[in-house]
């Protein structure tokens, strides 16, 4: 029982994970692909973040009388990878758009019977 | 500025990159955008003189010093890896002028040329850092400008490629993002030298060994090993003819540099060898120049043609990484080397084809070979590298290929090279066909040989191809060194 609740972080981590991977594998959808991806984006920055944290320790702020402090760099490197997420959210809904725009829909199935493309 | 020169290498294109965005239209920024790479190679050649004469460069990002802060870590491995990048943008840019003008709208062009940069930036950043964190930075920031990138083609086939690869290339990099993750989890390291020095302790950890699965399995997507290739040929056929030369001959390589870098350098010798990635890579690597070449047999496209050969291509890299030894290595590198050049050539020739007729379907260039005897010549020759015929660059990476698979007598691998040549042959043989052979096509267009300004970068690498198929001193030497250095290999 301890396995499952002692490490109850990385089994949202591996859920989410699992969920993400699988809306963009499965959806047909494009807009969906994108959420599907952002969640599993969002479960590896859950799974460094929860890395970087230490039992009973305070947030690392320098502090009079704190002696165990979190690790930082976990949050650091996830600010870095949140901002590319947010880059490649950005581009891909604005390819979205424009796939719309051109093929007047963004269902995968009927861009590919338009001609054979994705 | 002398030790400086590894930082610069990546500061002066990013810099570059927002200053050609805000340019006015017209010629200016092709102008400074070819000036940084030419500065770029420059640069890159410069590094590469110092690693071999001086030995490794070590640069410490805002002074703060290793493991903490970033670290740039240039030994011949990444010289020579960061001088083939830059040296592809300089002998691309003076190509891109005349058919960027004519594939992408006049309002573009300097977004195009600033994306073009990025790109650099990005690809020279993942030679040059020491971190395997910034290598995830640096991926991405190569990876958003090439999509960005692909999505300018005139058809809008090229929205769709440029989405299939985001969705790909972002898994991928997640992929590699997580296994950073957990190996970090077990040494609190990012830094490649100090991880050199802590994992062997922890090797046995499960955490370890699913980290070091994950980030194989992420780089195999960048660098589409069969069978993870499926957004490439769509990303090579549709986006404009510039930016298939640039990335077909730069992008893929460098995912080979970091798979290299990671497999030997970051993780000890022997660790491979206790996992199945070796076998994997050996089998991907059959599969990939067995079944791609036959792909590109069928293709009627030509970009698409050229596109599944690349996957080919890497298939022999694969091979070579998945042999393990010291020869496989080198052999890894110069094919890495030689197919930048080949693949360069040939899609600068298909450009310039395209660049003329707006079109590179085979039943649309018949007998157009003896219209553009120069652009048909390149084909010739940069084929014939393809195919691996001796006096050619493409002879020398097969050569050392078969001589790493005759040492550890590995037959079927010596047979599916010279299978994936014959293949090779083929494929080659037929564009020719369509070119010289078939009887022109009766559109009443008559079509005259390409602009002087797309031929001479196109001959540069044509001869390139020529000069480095006899001389192999640059290429091989520095190959083996590079070699030696993974894992301190004895060559």
């Amino acid at each position: 029982m301890d396995f499952f609740i002692g490490h109850y972080n990385y089994w949202i981590v591996i859920i989410l994970m699992m969920v993400g991977l699988y809306t963009v594998i499965s959806r047909g959808n494009l807009i969906k692909k994108i959420i599907g991806l952002n969640i599993f984006q969002v479960s590896v920055f859950f799974l460094y973040i929860s890395l970087g944290t230490v039992e009973g320790g305070a947030a690392p702020i320098i502090t009079e009388g704190v002696k165990v402090y979190s690790n930082p760099l976990p949050h650091v490197l996830i600010l870095t990878a949140i901002v590319v997420g947010v880059a490649t959210t950005a581009l891909a809904l604005a390819l979205v758009v424009r796939i719309k725009e051109s093929y007047d829909t963004i269902e995968e199935d009927e861009i590919h019977n338009l001609d054979h493309s994705l | 500025m002398g030790h400086h020169i590894s930082l610069l290498l990546v500061v002066v294109p990013l810099i570059a990159a927002p200053v050609v965005a805000v340019l006015p239209r017209g010629r200016l920024p092709w102008a400074v955008a070819f000036i940084v790479a030419a500065l770029c190679a420059v640069l890159a050649g410069m590094q590469l003189w110092a690693v071999l004469h001086e030995g490794s460069i070590s640069y410490e990002l805002g002074g703060w010093a290793p493991p903490w802060g970033i670290e740039y870590r240039i030994d011949a491995v990444n010289a020579f890896v960061a001088l083939i990048v830059a040296a592809i943008a300089a002998i691309t840019l003076p190509y891109a002028l005349l058919s960027s003008e004519q594939e992408i709208p006049e309002e573009k062009i300097p977004l195009f040329y600033s994306a073009l940069l990025l790109c650099l930036t990005g690809l020279l950043g993942i030679t040059q850092t020491g971190d395997i964190f910034n290598v995830f930075v640096f991926l991405e920031i190569s990876s958003l400008a090439s999509y960005a990138l692909i999505s300018l083609g005139r058809q809008r086939q090229a929205f769709t490629a440029a989405y299939q690869y985001l969705i790909m290339g972002t898994i991928g990099a997640t992929f590699y993002l997580i296994g950073v993750g957990l190996i970090y989890s077990q040494t609190g390291s990012l830094n490649m030298q100090d991880l050199a020095t802590i994992l062997p302790g922890v090797l046995h950890l499960k955490t370890v060994e699913t980290g070091f699965a994950f980030i194989m399995v992420g780089i195999a997507l960048k660098l589409a090993l069969f069978p993870l290739h499926l957004w490439l040929p769509n990303a090579y056929t549709y986006a404009p003819s510039v930016v298939t030369v640039f990335l077909a001959a730069t992008a893929t390589k460098v995912a080979v540099y970091v798979m290299l870098r990671i497999l030997f350098s970051v993780f000890p010798q022997g660790f491979a060898l206790t996992t199945p990635v070796e076998e994997l890579f050996i089998v991907a690597g059959i599969a990939g120049i067995i079944i791609a070449s036959v792909y590109a047999i069928y293709q009627e496209n030509i970009k698409r043609l050229l596109a599944y050969s690349s996957v080919a291509q890497v298939g022999y890299m694969a091979l070579g990484i998945g042999f393990a030894s010291a020869t496989g290595v080198t052999a890894a590198l110069v094919h890495l080397f030689n197919h930048a050049l080949m693949k360069g050539a040939l899609f600068m020739a298909v450009g310039a084809i395209i660049y003329r007729i707006g079109a590179c379907r085979m039943d649309q260039v018949h007998g157009l070979g003896r219209a553009m005897p120069w652009t048909f010549g390149a084909i010739v020759i940069g084929g014939l590298s393809l195919v691996g015929v001796p006096g050619t660059a493409g002879f020398i990476s097969k050569w050392y290929l078969v001589v790493a698979a005759l040492e550890q007598e590995a037959w079927i691998s010596v047979a599916v090279i010279l299978c994936g040549s014959l293949l090779a042959v083929v494929y080659v043989g037929k564009l020719i066909e369509a070119l010289y052979f078939k009887p022109v096509s009766d559109t009443g267009k008559v079509v005259s040989e390409a602009p002087i300004l797309l031929l001479v970068p196109t001959w540069g690498l044509v001869l390139a191809n020529v000069y480095f198929g006899l001389d192999t001193d640059l290429t091989v030497g520095v190959a083996e060194k590079a070699a030696a250095i993974l894992g301190g290999m004895q060559p």
